[in-house]
């Protein structure tokens, strides 16, 4: 391997407006790309959900912004209030575009793309036409799920989890083909497709720029944990997304071919006996669609995971304690999240050795995640800590991550599962993970590599009162789902559970959650101005390592250049060398040689 | 593009691991497929299982037609990893011949896949009559579209793509090397397909 | 494996090949005959059926996909893809097998029987 060059930077060739911007295949701009997209379905999705608390804080009453209910339409807001089919597409929506459209492109796609090919030392990711294909194609999956809201009967409302036999059945779409197609449901799986052919190539390329393209004395050891972190994602969205595309082909065919692959026999359907073949199997979806969807919500904990470690570090000034301990527990919890999915499934009916089986994967599963946990709130042991804003969203995310691990126990076992297993109890464990937990620290990202990418830093006031405000106000919305969820409150109630008793007394958090919600979503608007001022007037960065960090990425130009390296860096130690004693400063990046 | 990128270890082995990008890709890829058609033999066997009775593949489907086409796939494997080696013998007209006559395979296995569908069709035979219907025109159906793929990406090779063998011949023995990978597996899947759907008795 | 080969070693690799060919061949008139036999039972036929189709996977697979020759990367993939088709296929069979209500388990739970209420008789 030998190193190249580049004096030659002569404008002759030097690509249009559409080959630098549109299609490009610079892995910097696709990564921005797969930011700016994945941020607007994130606010997108959100939006969705603010609209739903009204719902769920004043069942009935019609919603209080007129032209929007004009905009909506009679259909979905009859007299301004919520129509329960509404209600149903924008609970199965926010999930779908919160996952596959906001938080996996954004931690994979965004942080991904952009910095493994840096963090490695490489000029660029080792397929880099790939990797503006898969950009496109993860748009065009967007385009679909978008169009999902437009056609008749609206989009998908089965829930994210798109279950047989009711995703089947949902608005069929009548005798012609095209009708059948053009569907929500049917166009949700069309839209996922799209998006898991994207993950898989984009998967591909990340796994193939980590082994092969790592620069000299870059050996495993000395990646940073953010490189570890996005290789095991990598390998869990190249592994169990198959299978989902699988369960998506069988059920458009189910949808559009009338098989019946998850229908079962003698269905009856509003009074009437199905017309199809039966002798299908509604659990082998949940099968197929869970074997992915588990080890997915590693996908969206892991690049997190990894973030965290990085933002630790260097606003600590000391290096992660246990770093292998750290590696070993990322490949372990992905290779045990393979091997988990039907603790979703307890209630199914399944006998007790299965269910105790897969009960025990899940407890063995939670000990990687404790271990690495632990690891980074004891590398916060000792260390000289700099509370600038991305460490705020970096050190808020690991109670929150610990609360949503560990409310995930009782579901994983079992006999508590059977008394929690679709309450809102539920909805609070993930969210906690996902939301203060995940979406916490890819703030912590955007905030930290914002100088890298763009050379100016995010103002640190607006930065605090986004954190704070947003801290607060994301326990206020998920914090009381448990207590909901305990009292036996369900999911995916139209009217949050006014015409049960058992949800009497806890009906008023609903309104609690709303409130919070609502502020939640103020507080984002403070990040967008922050974002959008300082990109266009913001304080210029000090110099290309503002933070002092010691990671490749902050040893390029500001932003870094096509080619990312003018010469390809050769490394000389960990990533985390902080603090080393008897050294002139307080850090030591990666790529300069033994000092004297 | 103010500089060229060079990316390392496109044509030639990194020493660490023995690979080269696109060799370590393509397995990536081959990996995830397994997984995809791993999924639907499982779905397979769960209908299977469960089912009170199931269809005698032999007395449904044309026996003879996919034995045949098992053969063409085969030879088609054969005749795919012998251009490989005639680009390695650097014996450009072996290639074209042997990556002429892999197409051809693939296109007489599409015709003749054509040829069951149609019959299928015709006795009014629809992938909604019966599970086993449906499971055999899904899983054929599938594995077909991965041929018309894999011919794409041949075809492609065979014609516009085959300038680059007189400029960059290693990276083009490369790229065939890998298309043949993925020609091999769509072999593969069939050898498993074809005893599954059309062999094994019913109940 | 893009190292040079000398022309004879091509030579005797496209031999191998062809030899391989009249193997696959003979394999699939094998899987044929054997199919007609309808002696044993069915899962007799479908261990024979997948041994038949094993052996004919690995020539495509050793010898066309040159994996018996890889590095150890790619026997390490294709070895943890491997450890997830037989975990996806027997994990999900072993719920079709374990249900409730059945007396197998390894952890008996006893049930209550209710008597069924008389014919006509309201919940």
């Amino acid at each position: 391997m030998s190193a190249h060059t580049h004096d030659d930077h002569s404008h002759a060739h030097e690509p249009g407006f559409v080959r630098k911007y549109i299609f490009s295949t610079d892995h910097k701009w696709i990564g921005i790309q797969y930011g700016f997209t994945a941020l607007v379905f994130l606010f997108f999705g959100f939006c969705l959900v603010m609209l739903m608390r009204w719902q769920l804080a004043y069942p009935g009453v019609p919603f209080p912004v007129e032209f929007l209910n004009k905009w909506l339409g009679e259909a979905r807001m009859p007299g301004g209030v919520m129509a329960p089919e509404f209600y149903n597409q924008l609970g199965a929506m926010h999930g779908t575009i919160m996952i596959f459209l906001g938080v996996v492109p954004l931690a994979v796609g965004a942080f991904g793309n952009y910095l493994v090919p840096l963090q490695v030392g490489a000029q660029d990711m080792a397929f880099p036409k790939l990797n503006m294909a898969s950009y496109w194609v993860y748009f065009i999956g967007g385009v679909v799920m978008m169009v999902s809201f437009f056609v008749p009967g609206g989009a998908a409302q089965s829930g994210w989890t798109s279950y047989s036999p009711l995703a089947n059945i949902t608005v069929p779409g009548g005798a012609e083909l095209w009708g059948r197609l053009l569907t929500g449901q049917s166009l949700w799986l069309v839209g996922m497709v799209f998006l898991i052919t994207s993950s898989l190539l984009g998967s591909v390329n990340i796994i193939v720029t980590i082994v092969q393209l790592r620069a000299p004395g870059l050996t495993w050891m000395r990646l940073p944990f953010l490189v570890w972190a996005q290789l095991v994602t990598s390998f869990l969205l190249l592994l169990a997304f198959p299978p989902l595309e699988a369960a998506g082909i069988l059920q458009l065919m189910d949808r559009l071919a009338g098989t019946s692959f998850f229908l079962p026999s003698g269905l009856v359907v509003s009074g009437k006996e199905l017309v199809a073949s039966g002798g299908g199997s509604a659990l082998l979806w949940q099968h197929l669609f869970w074997f992915l969807a588990h080890p997915e919500v590693y996908v969206l904990i892991l690049p997190a995971l990894g973030i965290v470690g990085e933002v630790i570090a260097n606003n600590t000034r000391k290096p992660l304690w246990g770093y292998k301990s750290l590696v070993y527990s990322a490949i372990f919890l992905g290779f045990m999240s393979f091997i988990v999915w039907a603790h979703h499934m307890f209630l199914t009916g399944m006998g007790t050795t299965i269910n105790a089986f897969f009960q025990t994967t899940t407890m063995i599963i939670s000990v990687p995640s404790i271990v690495i946990l632990t690891a980074m709130i004891l590398s916060l042991w000792g260390g000289s800590i700099r509370f600038t804003v991305p460490m705020l969203f970096a050190l808020a995310f690991l109670p929150m991550f610990g609360i949503g691990g560990l409310t995930g126990l009782p579901l994983g076992l079992a006999t508590s599962d059977i008394h929690l297993h679709d309450t809102y109890y539920v909805i609070g464990h993930f969210h906690y993970v996902v939301a203060p937990g995940t979406l916490f620290a890819l703030f912590a990202g955007i905030y930290h590599w914002f100088p890298k990418v763009t050379g100016r830093k995010m103002n640190e006031t607006l930065g605090k009162v986004h954190f704070w405000v947003s801290l607060l106000a994301i326990n206020g919305v998920f914090l009381p789902m448990f207590v909901q969820g305990l009292a036996g409150v369900s999911r995916r109630l139209y009217d949050g559970g006014t015409i049960y008793l058992h949800a009497q007394d806890v009906l008023v958090l609903n309104k609690v959650m709303s409130h919070s919600a609502w502020l939640l979503g103020a507080a984002q608007v403070v990040f967008i101005i922050n974002f959008f001022w300082t990109l266009w007037a913001g304080k210029k960065a000090e110099n290309d390592n503002p933070w002092e960090a010691t990671t490749l990425e902050w040893a390029t130009p500001t932003p870094p250049p096509h080619g990312n390296f003018a010469q390809i860096p050769a490394v000389y130690r960990g990533p985390y060398e902080y603090s080393v004693p008897g050294a002139k400063r307080d850090f030591t990046p990666q790529h300069l040689p033994q000092e004297a | 593009m103010s500089a060229e990128i060079v990316i390392p270890y496109n044509d030639t082995e990194r020493p660490d691991t023995g690979l080269y990008n696109a060799k370590l890709g393509v397995w990536l890829f081959l990996a995830s497929e397994v997984m995809l058609f791993g999924a639907l033999f499982s779905s397979y066997i769960l209908l299977r299982v469960s089912a009170d009775r199931w269809e005698n593949g032999a007395e449904i489907l044309n026996v003879p037609l996919a034995t045949l086409n098992t053969m063409v796939l085969i030879a088609s494997s054969v005749t795919m990893v012998l251009s490989w080696a005639a680009l390695k013998a650097k014996n450009f007209p072996r290639y074209r011949l042997c990556m002429g006559l892999t197409f051809l395979a693939g296109v007489g296995f599409l015709i003749i896949k054509t040829l069951e569908y149609g019959a299928k069709f015709e006795h009014g035979i629809r992938p909604a009559d019966s599970t086993f219907m449906a499971i055999y025109f899904t899983m054929t159906g599938l594995h077909a579209l991965h041929v018309i793929g894999g011919m794409i990406v041949n075809g492609y090779l065979l014609g516009p793509g085959a300038k680059m063998w007189f400029t960059e011949p290693r990276r083009f023995t490369n790229r065939i090397e890998v298309a043949g990978l993925y020609w091999h597996f769509v072999d593969l899947v069939w050898i498993f397909l074809f005893p599954t759907l059309y062999l094994l008795p019913g109940k | 494996m893009s190292t040079e080969h000398h022309p004879e070693a091509i030579h005797k690799q496209v031999s191998l090949y062809w030899k391989i060919f009249w193997a696959l061949a003979v394999g699939t008139v094998l899987t044929v005959a054997v199919s007609f036999f309808h002696g044993w039972g069915v899962i007799i036929a479908v261990i024979v059926a997948l041994i038949i189709a094993a052996v004919k996977g690995s020539l495509v697979a050793g010898y066309f996909m040159h994996l018996f020759h890889e590095v150890k990367w790619i026997h390490g993939l294709l070895l943890l893809t491997a450890v997830f088709f037989v975990a996806l296929i027997a994990l999900v069979m072993w719920t079709v097998a374990d249900q409730q209500g059945q007396a197998h388990g390894i952890f008996i739970v006893p049930q209550k029987h209710v008597e069924p209420a008389a014919k006509g008789g309201g919940h």
